[in-house]
Order: structure tokens, then C-alpha cells, then sequence
């Protein structure tokens, strides 16, 4: 991956433990730190901040409400990368093979903070990507059924065939510059307004 | 030979009594295990850390395992549920102020779901006609029955969460003061936070999880699936014990116990009035008189403590539906690995207990105490209905949530807000 100072939140109530982490992401060159100690407003500073990676305690008792408001926010689409103070080796390793989109970091070896680091950017890209690729599929076959519904209404309202039906949706689309999915969903709902709503 | 020993979380909440009183009312070391028990603060501690192995089982939300085995947790992650703690005791609890603002609207002072729900669409409606920001409800975590059962309870009158209403995630010790301070209109949280919201003045209780969908499971046994292979029967063992705290937990005569232990500071620490109260199962309606909630907090009996799958795959259904997942035939095999009747049969298959003869059961079919088949013929299982009427059958899961999203979509196209961002270009066909 390509070396450059990455920007790095820290979401942590422990400020000792905050530092030390603070410390190791430093001393592997990335400077640009900022720590979070309390949750009020923390979706609109992270959105301000605009970090590149996120550490959080894996014990934070915020953790359901950020994780659910990362999960909601567009603006805050980061890889996180979680910390825990107790771990033995087995744990470690537990976290290793159950590393998806986040990483377990042992909290208080700063030497270790940038092997996760990178790490939890890494995973997170790989993640992003196949997500992405997922909403782009869902939207497509959304899309497709409903233009497939208002094809359906054509068939039936005007006795055409299924090409024509579609050409007959491709040309209004092109002749009033909209997309075709749009005119579908209009096409739909007056056919529903029409039909008096069922 | 000594006791196994069990690293057990739980979150401080009424329902996780049968981890409680498994550990200290004698009944785990009855059968030769013996639990640490450790006090989490979040679900998403409880889910990760026995992901990481911290802890070997845990008290968690019902849908949680599934979804963190269906992906969508943090960490890759395997669980199996082979116990439910009961029927749990949820309460959809709305902002006083706007009750008031609905009374003219003319609902009804019980907790009945149906009247309620459509008094407070009247009053989404208003509320959208003055320009306001679609109603903030709290939910206690993505992944939960509450809010499952609350956009269903919803959406139900096609108000639609992420357009018509927005959830936001709180722990349920803080939903009462946020419903006071106006940051909430309202809440879906296990008890004593709805009868908290209405002592301090804050909040009325619209309805409840027993009213939504009857039956219905709250909180589980998550139990880490490698630590459980190695552990048979250590697991087991668990099992019963759990199985035996659960119906010292249902049992009225315990209830004043019940309470003490809960109470303790090292467990909810506050409430003990309300604790005791909600273990009577009555709850104040808007009208401000107790009404006793049937199917309610039930720990025990009629089958509640069984893993039914059809449970897991009502849950599943809901996470397609809200999108949190795509449909993929897929799931079914995550569902099987995950929910796992087989062990709580296999746990209590020497015992008195009386076990369905299925693994799964159509929900909504029941609207009667009804005898059904059972290992000792005398099972009889009580109502399991959704308030609607709808039918799930877990024969037909993609029918059903086909049908879902499509009434989802087309009160879409009722409503005068734009539906949210757009999505892509022009599909080729």
C-alpha cells in the first residue's frame, strides 16, 4: 500500500491508554492524531475531522451507538480498527482469523500500532469494495423489477409486446430526457391513481 | 472431578435473570459447571468478545448471533443459540408531550397495538404536513427484536423507517431521559425503562413485544461454536441448568427474590419497585391504570425456552427486508448451524421436560392455547401471532418477504417525501 501519514481518530474514554496508542501511530509517522474521550457530537467532528482509520475500544460502553451511527452515516464509511487491553495469545489469534473489516490490536504495545493499522486499511478497502458491489446490485434489481412492473402495466393496459412495451418506455424517457427508471416509477404510480389505489 | 469452569457476559437488564440465577441460585453447579460471570455494557462487547474468545457464552440479544454469523458484525465470527431466556418484556414508549398532542386524535387508554398505531399515523402525518423531520425512535441496537418487532409494528401503517421515522441506538438505561430531554420521541426498550419513562412523567406505554408478536423470543444463550465442540458437555450441562433457573424465574413464588438479585448493585443497581412490578406483568397504559400483559416477561412454559427455528428465520426474513441483507438462499444453512433445537433436546431428552415434536412452527397460526405434539403428549403451546394477522410460514420465506418489501415499496409511493438518494444509472435490459 502506499506510505503517506494517514489522518487516525481515537475513540477512548481511557486518556493513558488513548496516549499510548497515540504514541506507537507517531513513531510509525502518522502525526495527525485526534482523540475522542466523549460520544455527544462525535458524528459531526468525525465528519469534520475526516480521519482515515478509526481505533475504538472494543469495550467501550458507546460502542452499539457508534456502531450504529457509522453504520447509518455515509459521511463515515472508515475502517475501524479495535483495541483490547487483556488479550493472551489464543485471543489474539481468535481475532486474527475473525478480522473482517476491523482488527483487534493488543492496546498497550505501541511497536504493534502500525502492523494494525495497516492491516485494518487493508481489510477495510477489500470489505468496502465487495459492499459496494452489493448495493450496486440491489439497486439494480430494484430497478429492474419496477421497470418490469411498468412493462407489465403496458402489456396489459395497451395490449403490447414486451419489446414494444420497453421501447415504448425507452423513447418517453429519451424524448423528455428522463431516466427510464424514472418514468416506470411515474408510469406506476398513475396506474395506481387511476386504478383508484389497491 | 471439578467444575467446568464458564466465562458467561451479560448485560444488566431484567431478562438476563436466567444466567443470574443459573450461576447463584445452585443450579450450574448442580451439573458440575461452574460460571464467571462478567457485566458488559454493550451488545456489540458482548458479540465481540466472544468472538475473540473473552468469554464462552453470554446472554445476548435473539437475533444477534444470526447476524453476526450472517456478516454483519465487525469480526468473522461463529455462534450457536442452543437456549431462549423467554418471551422478554419490550415496551414501545412515546414522548408524553406528543401523547397529548394525539388525544384529540381519539385513542383508546390501553396498550392496544392496533388503535395506538393508527392514532399515532394520524399524528406522522400532522407532523409531516407541518414540516417537521420525520420522529426519532430509540432502539437499543441494530440487531435486536426491539427493532424488528418496532419497524414491523410501524411500518405495518406505512410509516417506514429510514423515511417516515429514524431510529437511533441508545443503551435502554439512558432512553427515559433522552425521551425527556426531546432528543427521543419515543422507544422500543426491554422493561423497567418504560415504566421508568412513565414514573418520571416522561413517556407513555403505546404497546408492548407481547401485543406486536406473541411469543415472540427476547434474549438467548450465544455461545462461542468452537468453545462449545470442545465442551459437550460442560454445554449440556449448561443447558439444563438454565432450563431449571428459567422456571424458578417464571414462578410468582420466586418473584421477591427474583428482585433482590436483580436489583444488586452489581447487576441493574436501581428499580427495584419498578423490577418487582414488571415481574407481576401488569403495565400502565396511557390511561394510567395497570393492565396485566398476557405472554408477557414469560421465563418458562409453553415452549418458550425452545429454540424454534422458525424464530431465526422470522429474524432473517426482517434483516432482508430492512436491507441489512440481500436475499441469498444461503442463509437457510447459517440458520440451521445456528439456532440448534438438536441441543436443547439433547440436553433435556432424559429430563420430565415435555419437547415439540418440531423444530419449526408456523407463527400466527396459534390464536388459542392449543395441544400440540410433544414428547409426553401434554404440551400446549399459547397464541403466537403478529398483531396484524399476517401469517409467517417458514415454508414460504421468500414469498413472505417478497411481500413485505413490495407493501414496503408501494407505500412509498403514497407518501409526498421524496424517498432518499438516488440510486445508479439506466439498467440495460
Amino acid at each position: 500500500m502506499v506510505e503517506k501519514a494517514l489522518r487516525v481518530a481515537i475513540v477512548d474514554a481511557n486518556q493513558i491508554r488513548a496516549s499510548i496508542i497515540e504514541e506507537g501511530l507517531k513513531e510509525a509517522g502518522h502525526t495527525d492524531v485526534t482523540m475522542f474521550a466523549t460520544v455527544p457530537d462525535i458524528l459531526r467532528r468525525l465528519v469534520d475531522v475526516d480521519p482515515d482509520v478509526i481505533f475504538i475500544d472494543l469495550e467501550n460502553p458507546n460502542r452499539d451507538e457508534l456502531e450504529y451511527m457509522f453504520q447509518v452515516s455515509r459521511a463515515i464509511k472508515r475502517p475501524v480498527a479495535m483495541f483490547v487491553d487483556q488479550s493472551d495469545r489464543a485471543s489474539i489469534e481468535a481475532a486474527i482469523e475473525a478480522g473482517v473489516s476491523a482488527y483487534i490490536v493488543d492496546g498497550l504495545k505501541k511497536e504493534r500500532v502500525k502492523a494494525i493499522l495497516d492491516m485494518a486499511v487493508s481489510r477495510f478497502h477489500a470489505f468496502d469494495r465487495l459492499q459496494r458491489e452489493l448495493e450496486v446490485a440491489r439497486g439494480e434489481l430494484a430497478q429492474r423489477k419496477t421497470i418490469d412492473r411498468a412493462k407489465a402495466v403496458l402489456m396489459r393496459s395497451r395490449g403490447m409486446s414486451e419489446p414494444d412495451a420497453y421501447a415504448a418506455l425507452r423513447k418517453t424517457a429519451m424524448d423528455q430526457n428522463r431516466r427510464i427508471i424514472d418514468v416506470a416509477e411515474s408510469l406506476l404510480i398513475a396506474s395506481d391513481l387511476l386504478k383508484g389505489g389497491d | 472431578m471439578p467444575d467446568v469452569s464458564i466465562n458467561a457476559g451479560f448485560v444488566p437488564l431484567l431478562d438476563c435473570a436466567p444466567l443470574l440465577i443459573a450461576a447463584r441460585g445452585g443450579f450450574a453447579q448442580s451439573e458440575g459447571v461452574a460460571l464467571t460471570l462478567s457485566r458488559e455494557t454493550s451488545w456489540a462487547t458482548i458479540r465481540d468478545r466472544l468472538s475473540i474468545a473473552h468469554l464462552d457464552v453470554a446472554h445476548a440479544l435473539a437475533p444477534l448471533p444470526l447476524a453476526a454469523n450472517l456478516g454483519l458484525g465487525p469480526l468473522g465470527t461463529s455462534m450457536i443459540v442452543p437456549i431462549c431466556f423467554g418471551t422478554g418484556a419490550n415496551t414501545v414508549t412515546l414522548a408524553r408531550s406528543h401523547w397529548d398532542a394525539m388525544r384529540d386524535l381519539g385513542p383508546p387508554g390501553d396498550l392496544d397495538p392496533n388503535t395506538h398505531l393508527q392514532a399515532l399515523r394520524a399524528w406522522f402525518g400532522k407532523q409531516r404536513d407541518e414540516q417537521r423531520p420525520p420522529p426519532v425512535f430509540g432502539i437499543v441496537h441494530p440487531h435486536s427484536a426491539h427493532r424488528y418487532q418496532l419497524a414491523y409494528w410501524l411500518a405495518s401503517a406505512g410509516l417506514i423507517p429510514g423515511r417516515d421515522v429514524d431510529f437511533m441506538v441508545l443503551p435502554p438505561a439512558l432512553m427515559p431521559q433522552a425521551l425527556a430531554s426531546g432528543r427521543i420521541d419515543g422507544f422500543c426498550a426491554g422493561e423497567p425503562w418504560g415504566a421508568a419513562a412513565v414514573a418520571s412523567g416522561s413517556g407513555v406505554i403505546l404497546t408492548t413485544n407481547a401485543h406486536i408478536w406473541r411469543g415472540s423470543p427476547e434474549k438467548v444463550l450465544a455461545v462461542n461454536a468452537t468453545w462449545a465442540e470442545g465442551h459437550t458437555e460442560a454445554l449440556l450441562g449448561l443447558v439444563r441448568a438454565i432450563d431449571r433457573a428459567c422456571a424458578w424465574c417464571d414462578d410468582p413464588a420466586n418473584a421477591q427474590d427474583l428482585t433482590k438479585v436483580l436489583a444488586d448493585s452489581d447487576v441493574i443497581g436501581a428499580h427495584a419497585d419498578l423490577i418487582g412490578r414488571s415481574l407481576t406483568r401488569a403495565l400502565p397504559g396511557p390511561d394510567g391504570t395497570l393492565h396485566p400483559v398476557e405472554g408477557f416477561l414469560r421465563f418458562a412454559g409453553s415452549a418458550v425456552n425452545f429454540p424454534w427455528v422458525s424464530h431465526a428465520q422470522w429474524f432473517a426474513s426482517q434483516m432482508v427486508r430492512w436491507g441489512d441483507l440481500a436475499p441469498d438462499a444461503l442463509h437457510a444453512d447459517t440458520i440451521a448451524a445456528t439456532w440448534r433445537p438438536d441441543i436443547y433436546r439433547a440436553a433435556l431428552a432424559d429430563g420430565p421436560a415435555d419437547l415439540p415434536m418440531a423444530n419449526a412452527k408456523v407463527e400466527g397460526a396459534l390464536r388459542h392455547d392449543t395441544a400440540v405434539g410433544s414428547s409426553r403428549g401434554r404440551l400446549h403451546l399459547a397464541p403466537d401471532g403478529f398483531f396484524d394477522g399476517r401469517v409467517f410460514d417458514p415454508d414460504d420465506v421468500a414469498g413472505y418477504t417478497a411481500a413485505l418489501r413490495a407493501a414496503d415499496a408501494a407505500a412509498k409511493h403514497d407518501a409526498p417525501q421524496d424517498p432518499g438518494p438516488d440510486v445508479g444509472h439506466d439498467v440495460g435490459l
